[in-house]
């Protein structure tokens, strides 16, 4: 084998490396941990440990500064499986350290599956409402719906991303071109004064637009605070521009438009996940210690149901206890509207069970090999003393 | 002779241990021990009223001894009855401490005007009150992250003052003339004024005086439902059931409408009246019968009252301090003079020490009917606890007094946090919803908990070689490895302990969020903790370092532990945060500064030990 190589392999599976590695990692959870001041934990995920290099953005250049979540986890995965892998040797006195490091390995991969396929979103459900899908907390689509059957809605959502990117989207189910001309990440809205020559032209011409003022608002990254975007949205047929729609989260209904003996109804709204099930809000309770504004507990009692009748019953989701349900967990996040809103978080996290199995593997081995270092150590002081 | 000194410190010790856990004894002709058992709700725990004086006392004043302006000592119950009943006597007490200059100027005070130059009666904040709730709206405008040093002093002193005029306005309305006298004889003069009411209302002839005279009264009642800071009086049935204890303002509205005085509400007037009246034999007479009273209904609810009055006046965790001091002290002159007597003294004191902290803590338990931690102060006092048994051990196995010194250090500075961390008030708080699970609170927060400790003690043994080796000549080879076996086999029991622990947390999301890790910063103080103690592990296997660098790194490992069960709750993010203060912020930084110095010493060269330098020559 080339030197070269030898001298590689040798740094990959050095304890010098491990060491190294954990440094590292410190470093960056210590300044992930730091920045959530500034940025909330959302982004700072994004920015910290689900990239491979952390950028910092000085005026408008983004330095690359520090390796990320994932260059670090993935060559503390190659340090422990290449040393692992070289200088096997199965003895008793080393099953615990194996054990404990076969553990880490399964707990890092199932943390990288979990960072790719875990995804979060809410549910707001009024006393009595029922609904079949819940809201991203963060994510936006444009959907526009072909309510012209009476029977059966077509709805087309564009992401947030070709919308941000203020593209022209053509879909094959639309008989017309969606342009993006203006999107603000984060904005409010206000009626325009009747005759407040001041104000700039409204870019929109058809529905409510025209009366509607729209102002650009600093992103927030609060965990309580979501950014609610607007945007001006052209659609373009065939012979030429229809016209130019507001759209945004803050209007509380879908505008409607005819076009080509088609009607439809168009929203800029956070993005929906549908369910093959409903959940209606029964009654939520708000329990506070007596006398005192100190919360006990909050519940969600709900009827669950679905379409072909299979499950139809009723459940209490509350703290530390949340429905699991279709690969879902849904549990108690909050409450709005003088305690007669609930809000659920429903999380789908396949690889949830992974994180049980690696946690117990590796207890097992620490037991083992602390427990070892610790008979060695009584036996020898027998033997002294003796 | 010295053969008897352990003997002797320690039988000397034991009785001082037995005389702070007898029965309180007051003087005067009042039971002021029987009324200070009195249970009442209150944030949600019914507790004896002595609970209420007290932490009152150190939220407004920082201890909880009174001292009146004639120099007179007055106790906490005494304290309370005069806030209660004789209001005007109370404001003559100097219970407020004001620090704060600008605070002070405000009040148009000067240091000098305030018992020890600290403590001001209400009556000298009276006139300055308007200008204080100004300043407080101007303060409460802004975040409470961003405040300036003057808006959280006058904030502080805002919250006190409510407090204050809160619990003074339990019993007794405020600006009511003769109150206890009307209440006196509500079951005469109520019902004459409800029959003149009606009168009034049918357009009869009516007493116009007997009405007035109730609507006044009822309006009075009002005002205490909203202000009333105690809730006393348990309900006619159901008394089992906190939530239907009541406030006095809503048991007189109650009573008003049965047109009779509830009988708890009696008992409080009539006590009122005699401790007024100075009528000790009334006032016993009403504490006896009431309490007999209830003793029928919730005895269980009086025995806890009866504990935990017993148990603040015992402090038994202040006696703890004290001991720890002289553990210290002793076993640090063993290494200077009998190191066998000194030594045995020592860990003894140890052992009394730590078995009193023990009962502390289990009493604790007992109460709230909960795992050992439940909110910062308790988690400062089960690391220490946690920290000190370990010591035990060590001491038990090397018996070289560096166990107890350590014991010593570590038990005295967890039990000091823990008693400036008691300042919030009433340290047996009600557990906030998400925390309310005693199933994850005795694994999750009890292992966690277990591995802050042993970090600790690791980094506290590192000091003890740091500081004897460098300083003075006293760090022989065969102490040197002893140490040396200490704090590797200590880091080893943190790490299981606190991956264990983070591991359970991580369950226990997922188990109520349906989420294993979601990089709050409480879940990532406790990660870098295990990823300290896997580093300093495979830095030693891997000889990276050696006995000096395995020192330091368990040095700088108090500072990960600090800042990871101080530091991220500073911060004031995410799900966590449940104990967030300001003060602690400087001692933190301080701590960590001195702990960097001595990281600093420990890197001079072996040469410049004083204890090495010796050895080589």
């Amino acid at each position: 084998m080339p030197t070269i190589l030898k001298e590689i392999r040798d740094l990959l599976v050095s304890l010098k490396l491990t060491v190294l590695l954990l440094v590292f990692s410190i470093v960056l959870v210590l300044a992930a941990t730091l920045d959530q001041v500034n940025l909330g934990v959302w982004v700072v995920q994004e920015k910290y440990f689900n990239t491979f290099v952390v950028f910092w953005k000085v005026g408008g250049v983004s330095l690359a500064i520090f390796p990320g979540g994932y260059t670090i986890g993935g060559l503390l995965l190659i340090n422990l499986l290449g040393s692992h892998l070289y200088r096997f040797a199965f003895t008793w006195r080393k099953a615990g350290i194996w054990l404990a490091h076969a553990g880490l390995i399964l707990l890092l991969v199932g943390q990288l599956l979990t960072g790719l396929m875990q995804d979060e979103y809410h549910m707001r459900l009024d006393q009595g409402q029922t609904r079949n899908y819940s809201e991203s907390f963060r994510n936006i689509e444009l959907a526009i719906t072909d309510t012209t059957d009476p029977k059966a809605d077509q709805v087309v959502s564009i992401p947030e991303r070709p919308l941000a990117r203020l593209e022209t989207v053509q879909h094959p189910r639309l008989p017309f071109r969606v342009a993006v001309k203006t999107f603000l990440p984060n904005s409010t809205l206000q009626m325009r004064a009747p005759n407040a020559a001041a104000d700039p032209a409204a870019p929109a011409t058809q529905g409510v637009g025209p009366q509607i003022l729209a102002t650009l608002k600093p992103l927030t990254y609060k965990a309580d605070e979501r950014n609610l975007p607007s945007a001006f949205v052209e659609l373009i047929g065939p012979d030429g521009p229809i016209g130019t729609w507001l759209v945004s989260p803050l209007l509380e209904e879908p505008q409607a438009f005819a076009f080509a003996g088609r009607t439809y109804k168009m929203a800029l709204r956070f993005a929906r996940h549908y369910k093959p099930f409903s959940l209606t809000l029964l009654k939520f309770s708000h329990d506070r210690y007596a006398g005192t504004d100190i919360p006990k507990n909050f519940s969600s009692r709900i009827r669950l149901n679905t379409p072909d009748g299979r499950d139809d019953r009723e459940v209490l989701i509350y703290m530390n206890n949340p429905l699991r349900y279709a690969g879902l967990t849904f549990y108690q996040a909050g409450f709005e509207n003088n305690d007669t809103t609930t809000v659920l978080q429903v999380v789908r996290n396949p690889s949830w069970l992974i994180p049980y199995i690696a946690c117990a593997v590796m207890t097992l081995g620490l037991l083992l090999q602390f427990g070892l270092h610790l008979t060695a150590f009584f036996a020898k002081r027998r033997s002294a003393t003796a | 002779m010295k053969r008897f000194l352990p003997l002797t410190l320690l039988a000397l010790a034991a009785l001082a241990v037995i005389a702070s856990l007898l029965p309180p004894r007051y003087a005067g002709d009042y039971d002021l021990g029987g009324f200070s058992r009195l249970p009442t709700l209150v944030n949600g725990r019914i507790k004896p009223l002595d609970t209420v004086a007290r932490s009152s006392l150190l939220v407004l004043q920082g201890r909880q001894r009174v001292t009146a302006s004639d120099g007179r000592a007055v106790s906490p119950s005494e304290w309370l009855l005069d806030m209660l009943y004789k209001p005007e006597v109370a404001d003559t007490y100097p219970t407020f401490e004001i620090v704060h200059p600008d605070v002070l100027a405000l009040l148009q005070l000067t240091p000098e005007d305030g018992a020890g130059k600290k403590r001001f009666t209400y009556a000298q904040l009276d006139k300055g009150l308007p200008e204080l709730a100004r300043q407080s709206r101007l303060a409460d405008a802004v975040e409470t992250p961003v405040r300036t040093p003057f808006q959280r002093a006058v904030v502080q002193l805002r919250d006190a003052v409510l407090l204050y005029q809160s619990l003074q306005a339990s019993l007794v309305a405020p600006g009511f003339p003769g109150y206890l006298d009307h209440l006196g004889n509500f079951n005469q003069t109520v019902p004459a004024g409800l029959a003149a009411v009606r009168a009034k209302q049918a357009g009869q002839p009516h007493d116009a005086a007997a009405a007035k005279a109730l609507l006044e009264l009822s309006n009075s009642f009002a005002t205490l439902e909203s202000v009333g800071y105690l809730r006393p009086i348990p309900p006619l049935t159901g008394r089992a059931d906190p939530r239907g204890w009541r406030n006095a303002g809503a048991a007189l509205q109650a009573s008003l409408e049965a047109g009779q005085l509830d009988p708890a509400m009696a008992c409080y007037v009539g006590l009122g009246l005699a401790w007024r009246g100075y009528q000790p034999a009334v006032f016993n007479t009403l504490v006896h019968d009431y309490r007999a009273g209830l003793e029928r209904e919730i005895p269980g609810f009086l025995r806890k009252c009866d504990v935990e009055a017993r148990f603040n006046a015992a402090q038994p965790f202040y006696t703890s301090t004290l001991l720890y001091v002289a553990v210290f002290l002793l076993a640090v002159f063993s290494w200077l003079l009998w190191p066998a007597e000194l030594g045995r003294a020592a860990y003894w004191l140890v052992w009394l020490a730590w078995g009193l902290s023990t009962a502390g803590i289990g009493v604790r338990m007992w109460l709230e009917a909960r795992p050992p931690v439940t909110n910062l102060y308790s988690s400062a006092l089960f690391v220490g606890w946690v920290a000190v048994a370990l010591c035990l051990v060590l001491e038990k196995l090397y018996r070289n007094a560096i166990g107890s010194v350590t014991a010593g250090v570590v038990g005295f500075s967890t039990l000091l946090i823990a008693h400036h961390l008691a300042l919030g008030g009433d340290t047996l708080e009600m557990m906030r919803a998400v925390l309310d699970s005693n199933f994850w609170l005795a694994t999750h927060v009890v292992t966690v908990t277990v591995g802050y400790a042993a970090a600790f003690l690791a980094g506290f043994l590192a000091l003890i070689y740091v500081v004897r080796g460098v300083f003075t000549k006293s760090l022989d080879p065969a102490t040197a490895d002893s140490l040396a076996r200490m704090v590797y086999g200590i880091v080893c029991f943190a790490t299981l302990f606190s991956f264990v622990g983070t591991v359970l947390g991580g369950i226990w999301a997922d188990q109520s969020w349906g989420r294993f890790w979601g990089w709050d910063p409480k879940e990532n103080g406790a990660l870098i903790i295990v990823l300290w103690n896997a580093l300093i592990l495979h830095a030693r296997w891997g000889g990276m370092i050696r006995q000096r660098g395995l020192m330091n790194l368990a040095i700088m490992g108090n500072i990960v532990t600090s800042w990871s069960w101080f530091g991220v709750n500073m911060l004031g993010v995410g799900l966590h945060s449940y104990g967030f203060m300001d003060a602690a912020f400087w001692w933190l930084t301080a701590f960590i500064a001195s702990q960097v110095l001595l990281i600093l010493a420990g890197s001079l060269p072996l040469s410049r030990w004083r204890s090495f330098s010796q050895a080589g020559r």
